[in-house]
C-alpha cells in the first residue's frame, strides 16, 4: 500500500477509464432520476449498488441508500428480519465498495451508520477489519472505524491496547497504530482504570517501549511522534499554573502624569497612564477559561465593588487565553493603597484540556498615584522618539531597586505546589535527556538533537530555581547545528533559536540588565521615564520568554528577523515599540498590536509590508473575512465611510483600534502616500508620521 | 536387493544420457536435459526419489544408512565377464556413512507410526524465500508439485540451554529483549549499510579493499559488539567455522561473500506472503524436492526405473571411453552420457589388466577427498523446545558449547504441520562439520545433551538396535549417565524427553566430472545453492551446447490458489 511509485497510465488503460466512464454516466443519469422521484424500488436501490460499486466515492449514491433504508424502515410491514437482512444488504455493498477503493470515506460512514442502527453483528466487524488491517496496517479509515466497533461492543481499551502492541510488533512504522496507542493510554488514564492509576507508572513503561523503536531506526519518524506524545504527557501539568503577573507581588509601582519624578521609585515600575486605569496581567502556563471577577478577586481601598472585567489576551479571539488583562480604575486624587489580587480561590479557572486550577494564590502590591496634568500629553507630543544609539544610554542600576525582575523567584508559584508530584516528571526527563544524548554519541540523528534541545529546555524550565544557565548554550549549539543540517526546516530551527536566546537573555537579573537602556535624559521623556530593553540586532526570528517582559514599556526591536510578533500582546504596558528592520511582510501581521491600548510609538520602518502579493497571516487575523471577528467590534464601526480606505481594509482594521501618536513606516512597499494618507483618515490622534509633524 | 522384481526390459536401448541416482543433483540434471530435448533414462536402485537427500520412513532410516555405510560388495561374478566390445567396470558402493548409531527409547509409540516419519537424512536443511534453489524452483515450474511453511525464527543458543531470539529483521531488532539499545542502533545501522551497499547508494558503498578483507574484520572495523558479530556470522551469514580462529577456520568468509548472505537474507524476508520469516521448508519433507524434478523430467519425457540397481559399466575396449550401463536386470543399455550419483565407484575388473586409457583416469575418478565430514542426528521428541513454536533454527556458534568446538552446530526443529512426523511429535535434525568421527559425535551429543532429555535404555527391544551399533561409537545414553551424574542437579526439569535418535557421520564427496561424471554428497550448507551450482556445472561439462533450463515466458500460468490456507506458502512473487 505504500512506497508503490505511481505508473504511466498505458493507452489501453485509458480506453478502459473511457469505457469505465461512459457505462458510469448511463447509470448516474439513471440513478439520479431515481433519487430525484424518490423511488425506493428494489430495482433503484440495486442500481444504486451497482453506481457504488464502480465508484465508491459517490456520496450522493449513499445518501440515496440512506434514505431507502429509511424508508423501508418505515414500512408498517417491516419486521426485525427483514430489517436485519436490509441492513446487512447494505454491508454487504459498503464491502464490496470497499474492496474497490479501501479508502473511501462514504463507504466507511455508511458502515457507520448501518452499525449504529444496532441490529448488525459486530464480531464480523472485527474479523472484517482484522483483514484490512493486515492488508494495509496503517489505513486510518480501518483504524478510525475500529475505534468506532470497539466503543459500539464495549472492547476494553486495554485489549484495543494489546492489538495497537501487536501491530507495532508486526511493524513500528505505524503512526495509526501509535496514535490509536495514545488515544487508548489517554482515555485509560483519565478514567484511572486498574493499572493505569498513575501516569509516573504508565509512562515509564512507554518511554521503554518507544525508544526500541527510536534506537534500532532513528530515520523512522512515527516513533518520534509517539515521544513527543509522551514527552507532552511528562511536560504539561495536568492542572493550569499561574507563572507570571504585573504588577508583581510586592512592588511598588507608581502611576503618574507627565514626568514628575518621584525619587524612591525605580523607572521599571513607574507608568504613565492616561486613561485612568493600569492592567493587572495575569499570565498562565497554558490557556484557560474562566477568569472573571468572581474567580479572581481584587481587595483595595478605592475599587470598592470588586468588580474587574478580564479580558482574555488572545488573537484568536476565543474563550480561553494564556494571558488575562483587567483594568483597574484609580481615582484621580494623590493615592497610596496596597492591592490584593487573589486567584483561583473560587472555582472556575478551568484549562483547554478540562482541568481545573487548583493553586490559589494570593499576591499584593502597593500602588501610589500622582494625579496627572491635563495637558501634559500636549506637550509632549512635540518630542519624538528616535530609535538612535545615540539616544540610548546603558542603564545602571541604583543600588536597591524594586527592578520588576527581582521578584523572578517569587514568580515561581508552581514549585511550592507541585514539588513532590514533579519528582517522577524530572527523572523521566532527565532519563530521557541521557538516554538521547546516548543515540546522539552514536549517530548524527537531526530528530534526536531537536528532541534534546527540547528536553533540555523543558527540564530547565521544570527545575526552574536551580536551572543552569549552561543548558541554554547547548540548546543553541544544537539549534545551531540543526540550521546547518536540515536546511529546509531552518525557518523553524530559527524561531527555537530565537526562544532559547531569549529565555537566555531574561533568565537572570543580571543578564537582562544587560539590554536595558535609558531613553534619553531621564526625566524629559514623552513615556515617563520608562526603561528601554533593547533586543535589537539579535537575528531574532520570533519572540517570547513574554512572562519575564511583562513589565517593558519600552521595546526595541529593531534589526531582527522578525516576521511575526505572536504573543506580543501580552505585553500590556508597552507604549513604545520598534519594529523598524524587520521582516513583517503585511498588515495583518501586525494583530497582537491591536490588544496593546497604551501603544503610542511604533516605528514599523523598512520591513517588507505589501511586498508580497501573497499574505499568509490573512486569514489567521480576525476580520470579517475569518469570520472571527470578536464581540467587542461594532458592527456599524466595519461600514467604511471613505472609499479611498476600502483599498486598505486590512490597515482599517489594524490601526483604528490603535491609539498611536507617532508612526513610521517608511520602507515598505505599502507605504505610498495614498496609503500614508489613509493612515492619517484611520489614525486622528496620530502627530507624526515618518518623522513629519502632521497638522 | 536379491530379490529384484521381474521388470520388462528397458525399450529404447540407447538414451543420450543415463542418470543413476535420484539425488537432488541428479533430478536437476534429469530435468534440465529433458528440457534441453535429450532423451533421459534415470534409474535408482532404491523403491524411492531422493536417494541421499530422501525423506524416509522411520523404520527404513536405518537401513538405508547401514546399507551405505559398508564396504563395497565383491563383484558379481556375471559382470566382470567382458563382452567382445566392452570392457565391464564393475560399480560398487563406497562407505559414506559410519559410525551410525540408532537409540531407541519408545519403540512402541514409534512401532505405530513409522510410516508417519518423513525424515531428511541430509537435515538439516531449508531455503532462503530468494535464494538460487527458490529461483530455479520458480523458472522450472517444480513449485507445482511442492508446498512450504515458513520456519518461525531463528535463534542463537548457548551452553546452558538458553534459546536467544536472532534479531534477524527490522521488526526482529524492535522486539528483541536481550539487546541494548545502542545494540538496536548499531545492528539496525549495520543492517541498513548493506541495504544501501546493494542498492549501489553512493555515499554508503563499502570499499573493495573491505568487500575483499574477512568479514570478521570488517565487523570489528564497524565497531559491533562481540554478540552481534556472533549473530550475524553464524545465525545469519551463517558461517560455517570459527571466523575468528583462523587455525581451525577452513573458509574464512570474505566481507563480499558476507555482505552477499546478509542481502540474501534481508531480500528473503517478506518475499512471499504467509511467509513471515526468511526460511522456508517443504511439507513432507525435502525429498520431495528431488522427486519434484523428477517429475519435471518425466513431464518432459525422462523414462524413470526406480529399484534398478546398476552392476557395471560398460567401457569401449580400444578408446576405454563410456558405452553404457549394465542393469541388475541383466540388461545392457547404452548412451552417450552417464551422471553417477555418489553412491558408486569403479572397480578394476579383478583378472584382466584394463585397457590403458582407462588405467590413466581411473585413479581420478576413485580418488579419495578428505574434506573431512559432516556430522548429523536426527531427533524425535514429544514436546517443542520452545513451548509457543513448532518450527525453528538454532545456531551453536563456534565455541559456544566448549571451548574446542570449531564450527558452528545447526539444529532445525519441525513438527507434525510440516507433515514429518505423526501430530504432537517434534523431529530435531542437527549438523555440524567435523575431521574425524569423534569429534562429529562430540557436536552432536553436545547439543543433544544440553536441549535433551535422554531417558536410560531398558527394553529388551532395543538390544538389537544397540548391538547393530555397538562397535561404531559411543552411544548418546552414556554419555548422558556420565553428564547426569556429574552435572549439578538438573534431572532435565522442562527438556523435552528424546524418543528415538539416529547419529551419523556422513562423507564430504565431491562432484567429478572427469572420466565419469559423478554428483556430490548432501554438503554441509543449510541451503542447497551450493548443490544446485555443482548440477548447473556438471550439465554445462555434457552439454556444453545447451540452455540449462532456457527461460520461457508462460512457465506456472495457473497457480491461482489464494494461498491462505494455514500459513502454507505458494511461491508467487
Amino acid at each position: 500500500m505504500h512506497g508503490r511509485p505511481r505508473k504511466a497510465p498505458k493507452p489501453e488503460d485509458e480506453a478502459a477509464s473511457t469505457a469505465k466512464a461512459q457505462k458510469l454516466r448511463a447509470l448516474q443519469t439513471q440513478f439520479f432520476s431515481f433519487h430525484h422521484d424518490q423511488i425506493y424500488t428494489k430495482e433503484a436501490v440495486e442500481l444504486s449498488a451497482k453506481l457504488l460499486e464502480i465508484n465508491p466515492e459517490s456520496y450522493t449514491a449513499w445518501n440515496y441508500r440512506k434514505l431507502a433504508v429509511e424508508h423501508y424502515l418505515s414500512q408498517p410491514e417491516c419486521d426485525p428480519d427483514s430489517v436485519k437482512s436490509v441492513l446487512d444488504d447494505e454491508l454487504r455493498v459498503v464491502e464490496s465498495a470497499l474492496r474497490q477503493n479501501f479508502k473511501s470515506y462514504g463507504a466507511w460512514h455508511h458502515r457507520k451508520w448501518v452499525l449504529s442502527k444496532g441490529h448488525s453483528s459486530i464480531n464480523h466487524e472485527l474479523r472484517l477489519l482484522d483483514k484490512f488491517q493486515k492488508a494495509d496496517s496503517r489505513n486510518f479509515h480501518a483504524w478510525n472505524y475500529r475505534r468506532f466497533v470497539a466503543e459500539l461492543m464495549n472492547r476494553s481499551e486495554q485489549d484495543e491496547l494489546k492489538y495497537t502492541e501487536d501491530m507495532i510488533y508486526t511493524n513500528f512504522s505505524n503512526y495509526s497504530a501509535w496514535h490509536n496507542r495514545s488515544v487508548l493510554l489517554s482515555a485509560l488514564l483519565e478514567k484511572k482504570a486498574e493499572g493505569f492509576l498513575l501516569k509516573e507508572n504508565v509512562l515509564p513503561e512507554e518511554y521503554e517501549f518507544i525508544h526500541q523503536a527510536i534506537f534500532t531506526d532513528p530515520d523512522d519518524q512515527s516513533g518520534w511522534f509517539y515521544n513527543l506524545w509522551l514527552l507532552d504527557q511528562t511536560v504539561t501539568t495536568d492542572s493550569p499554573l499561574l507563572v507570571s503577573t504585573w504588577p508583581t507581588c510586592g512592588s511598588d509601582v507608581l502611576i503618574m502624569g507627565d514626568g514628575c519624578q518621584s525619587g524612591s521609585f525605580s523607572p521599571f515600575t513607574t507608568l504613565l497612564s492616561d486613561s485612568g486605569s493600569f492592567p493587572i496581567i495575569l499570565y498562565f502556563n497554558q490557556p484557560v477559561e474562566g477568569v472573571n471577577s468572581s474567580t479572581v478577586t481584587i481587595e483595595c481601598g478605592f475599587n470598592k465593588n470588586g468588580y474587574l472585567h478580564w479580558e482574555p489576551l488572545s488573537v484568536s479571539n476565543s474563550q480561553a487565553a494564556q494571558v488575562w488583562v483587567a483594568h483597574l480604575k484609580f481615582p484621580t486624587s494623590e493615592l497610596d493603597s496596597s492591592v490584593e489580587v487573589s486567584v483561583g480561590h473560587s472555582k472556575g479557572i478551568i484549562s483547554t484540556r478540562g482541568v481545573h486550577y487548583c493553586h490559589p494564590s494570593t499576591f499584593s502590591f502597593n500602588v501610589h498615584v500622582q494625579p496627572v496634568e491635563r495637558d501634559s500629553f500636549q506637550v509632549s507630543v512635540a518630542e519624538s522618539i528616535l530609535w538612535r544609539e545615540e539616544n540610548f544610554k546603558v542603564y545602571r542600576a541604583q543600588s536597591e531597586e524594586s527592578i520588576p525582575i527581582a521578584y523572578f523567584d517569587q514568580l515561581c508559584i508552581k514549585n511550592g505546589h507541585e514539588s513532590t508530584a514533579s519528582n517522577w516528571r524530572t527523572e523521566a526527563l532527565a532519563k530521557e535527556i541521557e538516554c538521547f544524548r546516548e543515540l546522539l554519541s552514536l549517530m548524527d540523528c537531526k530528530i534526536g538533537k531537536l528532541t534534546l534541545a527540547r528536553l533540555l529546555m523543558a527540564y530547565n524550565a521544570m527545575s526552574f530555581p536551580f536551572a543552569t544557565k549552561l543548558v541554554h548554550s547547548e540548546v543553541l549549539e544544537l539549534y545551531n547545528d540543526l540550521m546547518k543540517l536540515d536546511p529546509t526546516h531552518h525557518r523553524y530551527y530559527k524561531d527555537e533559536h530565537s526562544l532559547v536566546l531569549l529565555q537566555k537573555m531574561t533568565c537572570s537579573k543580571e543578564s537582562l540588565l544587560q539590554h536595558c537602556f535609558q531613553y534619553k535624559d531621564s526625566g524629559s521623556s514623552v513615556i515617563g521615564n520608562p526603561i528601554c530593553l533593547r533586543l535589537n540586532n539579535l537575528s531574532l526570528s520570533r519572540i517570547g520568554a513574554f512572562e519575564k517582559l511583562l513589565w517593558v514599556q519600552m521595546l526595541d526591536l529593531s534589526h531582527n528577523e522578525l516576521q511575526s510578533i505572536e504573543g506580543l500582546e501580552a505585553m500590556q504596558l508597552l507604549s513604545c515599540l520598534g519594529l523598524g528592520n524587520n521582516k513583517l511582510r503585511s498588515v495583518t501581521a501586525l494583530e497582537p498590536l491591536r490588544k496593546l491600548k497604551s501603544l503610542r510609538v511604533l516605528d514599523i520602518s523598512y520591513n517588507q509590508i505589501g511586498d508580497h502579493s501573497i499574505d499568509t497571516t490573512r486569514y489567521l487575523c480576525s476580520s470579517p473575512l475569518s469570520h472571527s471577528v470578536g464581540t467587542g467590534v461594532n458592527k456599524d464601526e466595519t461600514v467604511i465611510s471613505d472609499a479611498a480606505l476600502v483599498n486598505y481594509w486590512e490597515a482599517f482594521y489594524m490601526f483604528k483600534d490603535l491609539n498611536l501618536n507617532q508612526l513610521d513606516i517608511v520602507g515598505n512597499t505599502i507605504a505610498d502616500e495614498k496609503f500614508k494618507s489613509a493612515l492619517v483618515k484611520i489614525m486622528p490622534t496620530l502627530k507624526r508620521l515618518d518623522g513629519k509633524v502632521l497638522d | 536387493m536379491e530379490d529384484i522384481p521381474p521388470y520388462p526390459p528397458i525399450d529404447p536401448t540407447t538414451f543420450d544420457l543415463i542418470v543413476i541416482g535420484t539425488g537432488l543433483p541428479e533430478s536437476i540434471i534429469a530435468a534440465a536435459a529433458s528440457t534441453a530435448s535429450k532423451s533421459v533414462l534415470h534409474l535408482d536402485p532404491n523403491p524411492f526419489y531422493g536417494s541421499h537427500f530422501s525423506s524416509l520412513p522411520l523404520a527404513d532410516l536405518p537401513s538405508f544408512l547401514s546399507t551405505h555405510s559398508t564396504s563395497p560388495s565383491p563383484p558379481r561374478s556375471r559382470s566382470s565377464e567382458d563382452s567382445n566390445e566392452f570392457s565391464v567396470l564393475d560399480l560398487c558402493t563406497r562407505p559414506l556413512y559410519s559410525s551410525i548409531d540408532i537409540s531407541v527409547f519408545s519403540p512402541d509409540l514409534l512401532d505405530q507410526n513409522s510410516r508417519k516419519f518423513n525424515l531428511d537424512v541430509a537435515g538439516p536443511r531449508v531455503f532462503f524465500c530468494a535464494d538460487k534453489s527458490i529461483e530455479l524452483i520458480l523458472n522450472t515450474g517444480a513449485n507445482q508439485y511442492m508446498e512450504f511453511k515458513s520456519i518461525d525464527a531463528t535463534f542463537v543458543g548457548d551452553n546452558k540451554g538458553n534459546l536467544l531470539n536472532v534479531p534477524d529483521s527490522r521488526a526482529a531488532i524492535f522486539k528483541d529483549k536481550s539487546l541494548g539499545l545502542m545494540e538496536k542502533n548499531q545492528l539496525m545501522r549495520f543492517f541498513k549499510l548493506v541495504q544501501g551497499h546493494m542498492a549501489g547508494e553512493q555515499d554508503v558503498k563499502i570499499s573493495d579493499e573491505d568487500l575483499q578483507s574477512p568479514f570478521v574484520d570488517f565487523l570489528n572495523k564497524m565497531g559491533l559488539p562481540p554478540k552481534i558479530k556472533s549473530f550475524i556470522l553464524y545465525a545469519i551469514a551463517m558461517a560455517d567455522y570459527d571466523q575468528e580462529d583462523t587455525g581451525v577456520c577452513r573458509d574464512l568468509l570474505k566481507t563480499k561473500d558476507g555482505i552477499d548472505q546478509l542481502a540474501l537474507y534481508n531480500a528473503s524476508i517478506g518475499r512471499f506472503q504467509n511467509a513471515s520469516g526468511a526460511l522456508l521448508y517443504p511439507i513432507y519433507g525435502q525429498g520431495e524436492l528431488s522427486q519434484a524434478f523428477c517429475r519435471r523430467a518425466a513431464v518432459k519425457g525422462c523414462i524413470y526405473v526406480l529399484r534398478m540397481p546398476v552392476t557395471a559399466l560398460l567401457v569401449d575396449k580400444d578408446s576405454g571411453c563410456y558405452k553404457g550401463v549394465r542393469l541388475a536386470s541383466g540388461q545392457d543399455i547404452f548412451s552417450q552420457k552417464l551422471i553417477l550419483d555418489p553412491t558408486f565407484k569403479v572397480t578394476l575388473p579383478s583378472g584382466s589388466s584394463p585397457p590403458s586409457p582407462l588405467q590413466a583416469k581411473l585413479p581420478f575418478f576413485s580418488q579419495k577427498d578428505d574434506r573431512g565430514k559432516i556430522a548429523r542426528g536426527i531427533c524425535i521428541t514429544m514436546t517443542s523446545l520452545k513451548p509457543d513454536m513448532s518450527n525453528f533454527l538454532v545456531v551453536y556458534p563456534p565455541r559456544s558449547l566448549f571451548p574446542e568446538q570449531a564450527t558452528s552446530i545447526r539444529l532445525l526443529q519441525i513438527a507434525s504441520n510440516l507433515a514429518v512426523c505423526p501430530p504432537g511429535m517434534f523431529v530435531l535434525y542437527i549438523s555440524a562439520l567435523c575431521n574425524d568421527d569423534d569429534q562429529g559425535k562430540k557436536l552432536i551429543h553436545a547439543v543433544v545433551n544440553i536441549l535433551l532429555t535422554v531417558p536410560p535404555i531398558n527394553s529388551e527391544s532395543n538390544a538389537a538396535v544397540q548391538s547393530e551399533t555397538a562397535e561404531s561409537g559411543c552411544a548418546v545414553q552414556d554419555e548422558n549417565a556420565e553428564s547426569s551424574s556429574t552435572g549439578p542437579s538438573d534431572p532435565g526439569e522442562g527438556k523435552p524427553t528424546l524418543l528415538w535418535s539416529a547419529l551419523y557421520n556422513q562423507e564430504l564427496t565431491l562432484g567429478q566430472d572427469d572420466f565419469i561424471c559423478s554428483t556430490p554428497m548432501p554438503d554441509g550448507k543449510l541451503n542447497y545453492d551450493d548443490l544446485i551450482d555443482a548440477a548447473v556445472k556438471l550439465f554445462k561439462k555434457i552439454y556444453p551446447e545447451d540452455e540449462f533450463f532456457p527461460q520461457t515466458s508462460s512457465e506456472n500460468p495457473e497457480d491461482e490458489d489464494d494461498g491462505d490456507g494455514d500459513g502454507d506458502v505458494s511461491l508467487e512473487t
